[in-house]
């Protein structure tokens, strides 16, 4: 019981990780009909901007963050303006293909720019873990866990109640109708991808003091991301919520009580599992799929 | 349209040119190492040639190929081994076969896992079609890497014979030469060619290329839409299951790293910039980005070259989306064009690349 209850509390942190890398996927995705293979190097992005404010500006973690969120946003809509603004975004394969392109030169950039050794960024809590009954978790997890729900919180109403939100989702449903009730459908077009990015670069940066920083990082952080919004429907925001919750808690309950060298393997059966059986998606209503 | 005119000869005497010119290469050059090179550059472009096939052909944007190329590599790597795994149930002891053997079996196990493949990510499409390949890609190398009691995991499989001969009188010869090696991969690469010209100009081919026109369409003139997606997924990984057995016996060692996405990319890369869906395209597009690493060894690092190609491959699609090869042939056709256009007439039945 207690080794669950640990595992438990394992799955909760990493949920909320998991959830922020894929609202910013699915977000993309659902707006947009892109598939960005540039996410999980957005995610390395603010990892590496995570280290080198804090290790070599010697800047505070939390500014850190703030900084992070900027510098994705910012190069988000650099590389939305360049590479898909005036794309025809309905050739799914062709901008597939265009992103993946862009995913190798964002990866190989970094590993120019900071070579392959890993980097570790300190954590700006106490190494002492929090001990509750049975279960112990590191300070610096919690705190992801509440930024992680404070930013999904954030999104949450910024789509759900502002004006914002309101195009954003006018868009989602209808692009032309959207464009002709008068909503700058470019604008936000950028602004979806920016916001996309700067949710990634978010992520990176909150999990460099967890994880090595390296340039490759962001190879898994894609796929995971993909699996969360699969699971939990492409372009569903609670979904991926969700979807990322689903797939920490079999990640870690897999590792803990089926085999550690198959964790990462296990969340791919469970996507393949997902397709076959519910292509849809757990967790949404109806999706179209062809 | 112009695939569908298409009724010429499948092997024309300009490939014949072509391929004796290929197979003159270690007559004229001696250089062990640009050998060696070639014959890599073959691997891939036999690679490239299978993932066209879908990519191409289907137009279904599969990204998991490194998998039937490794699923082939460990194939014959461990049925010309040999190896023994202790099941909880039984044990099972499967002793060295001859080369050729493994290497069949690694056509045919890379043909079933295509097979099995295709019958479960055809039930999707676009974007979620692509998260399957790449899922099962994935699966593959961490299967690869963690059951180290088959594969050695990272440990790698070590010493796999090269490839062999038999010739009346001499016995068997093991191809070790470079220039063998180099002619192994020279006639596959020229089968696999021949075979995917083959079913791409057959009843199969039309249906296929009906299917990536239009998909309901195709549909409703009573084409099965599975069936068919599901031989050229079978024929496309055996082929790449092929490449990845020359790639096996070629180099003597096999690691998980053969099934990372870099591979796949690199797959991908070679068809989209030479042109998907020609037949030409995925060898012109091959050797360029084959011999592109040789060429900027001296000059650039790994990590800028690959920048190159990101770009290379994000400037094709922008500007040259269809590729070279048919940028290439729509300039000879606008040229002869020009030239004739009175006698013959307009038309669209342009030669296929």
């Amino acid at each position: 019981m207690d080794q669950f209850l640990q595992h438990l509390a394992n799955a909760a942190a990493l949920s909320g990780t998991y959830a922020l890398l894929g609202i910013g996927l699915t977000l993309v995705f659902g707006i947009m009909r892109v598939v960005n293979f540039t996410h999980g190097e957005f995610y390395a992005l603010g990892a590496y901007s995570a280290y080198g404010l804090v290790v070599l500006l010697k800047l505070d973690f939390f500014t850190s963050l703030v900084l992070a969120a900027i510098i994705g946003f910012a190069f988000g809509s650099v590389v939305e303006y360049v590479l898909l603004r005036r794309r025809k975004l309905s050739d799914i394969d062709g901008v597939m293909l265009i992103m993946i392109g862009m995913m190798i030169v964002m990866q190989n950039t970094e590993q120019l720019i900071w070579g392959g050794v890993a980097k570790l960024v300190p954590s700006p809590f106490s190494q002492e873990p929090l001990v509750w009954g049975a279960v112990s978790i590191a300070p610096i997890r919690v705190f992801v866990v509440c930024a992680a729900l404070v930013l999904l919180g954030g999104f949450y109403l910024l789509i759900e109640r502002t004006r914002l939100g309101t195009a954003m989702r006018a868009t989602f449903q209808d692009r032309d109708a959207a464009a002709m009730m008068g909503v700058n459908v470019s604008a936000i077009y950028t602004l979806t991808f920016a916001l996309g990015a700067s949710l990634a670069s978010v992520a990176g940066a909150l999990l460099a003091p967890i994880f090595v920083v390296n340039p490759t990082m962001g190879d898994l952080a894609s796929l995971k991301a993909f699996a969360i919004v699969i699971l939990g429907g492409l372009g569903n925001l609670v979904g991926a919520a969700l979807g990322g919750i689903a797939l920490a808690i079999v990640e870690e309950f897999g590792a803990g009580y089926i085999s550690t060298d198959y964790r990462d393997a296990l969340g791919f059966l469970v996507i393949l599992l997902v397709l076959l059986v519910r292509p849809q998606g757990l967790f949404a209503a109806k999706e179209r799929i062809g | 349209m112009i695939k569908l005119s298409a009724r010429g000869a499948v092997f024309p005497w300009r490939g014949l040119a072509c391929a004796l010119l290929l197979a003159s290469l270690p007559l004229w050059c001696r250089d062990r190492y640009i050998l060696s090179v070639a014959t890599s550059i073959g691997i891939f472009v036999i690679a490239a040639i299978s993932l066209n096939l879908l990519l191409g052909y289907t137009g279904q944007l599969s990204l998991g190929h490194a998998a039937f190329f490794g699923i082939g590599a460990y194939t014959s790597a461990l049925l010309s081994l040999g190896f023994d795994l202790d099941l909880k149930f039984a044990k099972l002891v499967v002793a060295p076969k001859p080369v050729w053997i493994a290497f069949i079996g690694a056509v045919i196990v890379s043909g079933i896992s295509g097979w099995l493949i295709g019958k479960l990510a055809f039930r999707v499409r676009g974007a979620y079609f692509v998260v399957v390949t790449i899922s099962f890609a994935q699966v593959s190398r961490l299967v690869a890497l963690n059951w180290v009691d088959l594969t050695e995991g990272p440990m790698a499989l070590n010493s796999i014979p090269p490839l062999s001969l038999w010739l009346p009188g001499v016995g068997v010869m093991p191809l070790v030469t470079k220039a063998a090696k180099y002619w192994v991969v020279l006639v596959f690469g020229i089968i696999s060619y021949l075979a995917v010209a083959r079913l791409v100009r057959s009843r199969i081919g039309r249906a296929l290329i009906a299917l990536r026109e239009n998909e309901s369409l195709a549909r409703s003139v009573g084409i099965s839409v599975t069936h068919y997606l599901v031989i050229a997924s079978i024929a496309s990984a055996a082929i790449a299951g092929t490449a990845g057995a020359l790639y096996a016996h070629n180099v003597q060692i096999v690691d998980p790293d053969v099934f990372l996405f870099v591979y796949t990319v690199t797959m991908v890369i070679m068809v989209i910039v030479g042109g998907k869906g020609t037949l030409a395209g995925p060898v012109v597009g091959g050797i360029l980005f084959g011999a592109f690493p040789e060429v900027l060894r001296d000059y650039a690092r790994p990590e800028v070259q690959w920048i190159i190609y990101g770009v290379a491959m994000i400037v094709i699609l922008v500007f040259l989306p269809e590729g070279i090869v048919p940028a290439l042939s729509r300039l000879r056709f606008w040229r002869a064009r020009t030239a004739v256009v009175s006698a013959t007439g307009p038309t669209l039945a342009g030669k296929n690349a």
